[in-house]
């Protein structure tokens, strides 16, 4: 008799026996004869700059407490997605009125823009032109030659 | 041992594994990391306690949420330029007198409770129960709880915002 949980617990093992195997089968067939080019992160040439663990920029973490909040919200829709059948219009105006409270703090935080990715702007090179008499006829030059 | 009991051991000695390289390790990427495995196999214990919401609650906040927000800590304050993702030990004796002062009052608690066993089957479906209490009995905290959520979102995104460069 398998409880729904040991389903999940059965998909666990199951998808930890996956990787693990297929590791360790790759492990056991392939020829072992690493160099340095091989070993290096990228094999195409480009030579690694620095560490792989980089600083974030600090937007994600904004990003990120706003997404725990409404996390919390759904642990909270949870239960009550379970029983709104039962109980019917008078939880879905109760829920209605949790999530419109809420809903204020989504406007808080578009209005406030934390939720607007600024991207960095890329830089152009701006190409000077000049207009000096003597590159003029320069150019001029090169198209009657 | 039962199958129950297996599944228990696998899942404490998860916990405790991945505590222990929590607390040991010298590089606070792979505690970070170390600590999802530790969150999982405590939402693994309770499944096996039949806490089915606590479960669920705890692998989506802990598990997926707030281990976001440590490993983006983590990030954010380490820079690559003076690299410091190593922690060290410092201040020893501090940390052994607060450590035996907790651990005393824990296992004071532990000693000193009267745990109550009950014979009668735990209830199969938490969830449900929950959500028709909060919906019917606790309806006031349940509308309150939201406007907690709200205070800690203004809260949390005015003080995590990044000052707007004039």
């Amino acid at each position: 008799m398998l409880t729904e949980f040991g389903k999940v617990l059965l998909f666990l093992i199951v998808g930890a026996m996956f990787v693990v195997g297929g590791l360790v089968a790759s492990w056991l067939l392939r020829p072992h004869r690493p160099y340095p080019g091989k070993l290096s992160p990228y094999e195409c040439g480009e030579e690694p700059v620095g560490e792989a663990w980089i600083r974030f920029n600090v937007r994600f973490y904004v990003i990120a407490l706003i997404f725990l909040i409404f996390e919390v919200e759904v642990v909270f829709l949870f239960p009550w997605a379970l029983v709104y059948r039962e109980l019917g219009m008078f939880a879905f105006i109760e829920m209605a009125i949790f999530l419109a409270i809420l809903l204020v703090g989504l406007a808080y935080v578009w209005v406030k823009g934390d939720l607007d990715w600024d991207k960095p702007k890329p830089h152009i090179p701006k190409i000077e032109r000049s207009h000096s008499p003597l590159r003029a006829s320069a150019s001029a030059e090169r198209v009657t030659a | 041992m039962d199958l129950y009991a297996v599944v228990f051991y696998a899942f404490a000695f998860i916990t405790l594994a991945a505590g222990a390289i929590v607390v040991f390790s010298r590089n606070i990427v792979h505690a970070a990391f170390a600590l999802l495995f530790a969150f999982f196999g405590v939402a693994g214990l309770y499944v096996l306690l039949m806490a089915d919401f606590l479960a669920i609650t705890q692998l989506l906040i802990y598990v997926g949420g707030i281990l976001v927000l440590v490993l983006f800590g983590v990030m954010l304050t380490s820079n690559t330029i003076d690299v410091q993702m190593k922690t060290s030990t410092i201040q020893t004796f501090p940390a052994v007198l607060i450590v035996a002062a907790l651990a005393g009052t824990l296992i004071g608690i532990f000693w000193s409770t009267d745990w109550k066993t009950t014979t009668d089957p735990p209830i199969q479906a938490t969830a449900p129960k929950i959500g028709e209490m909060m919906l019917t009995s606790y309806l006031l905290p349940f509308e309150i709880a939201s406007v907690v959520l709200l205070v800690a979102l203004v809260g949390a995104a005015m003080i995590a915002r990044r000052e707007k460069k004039a």
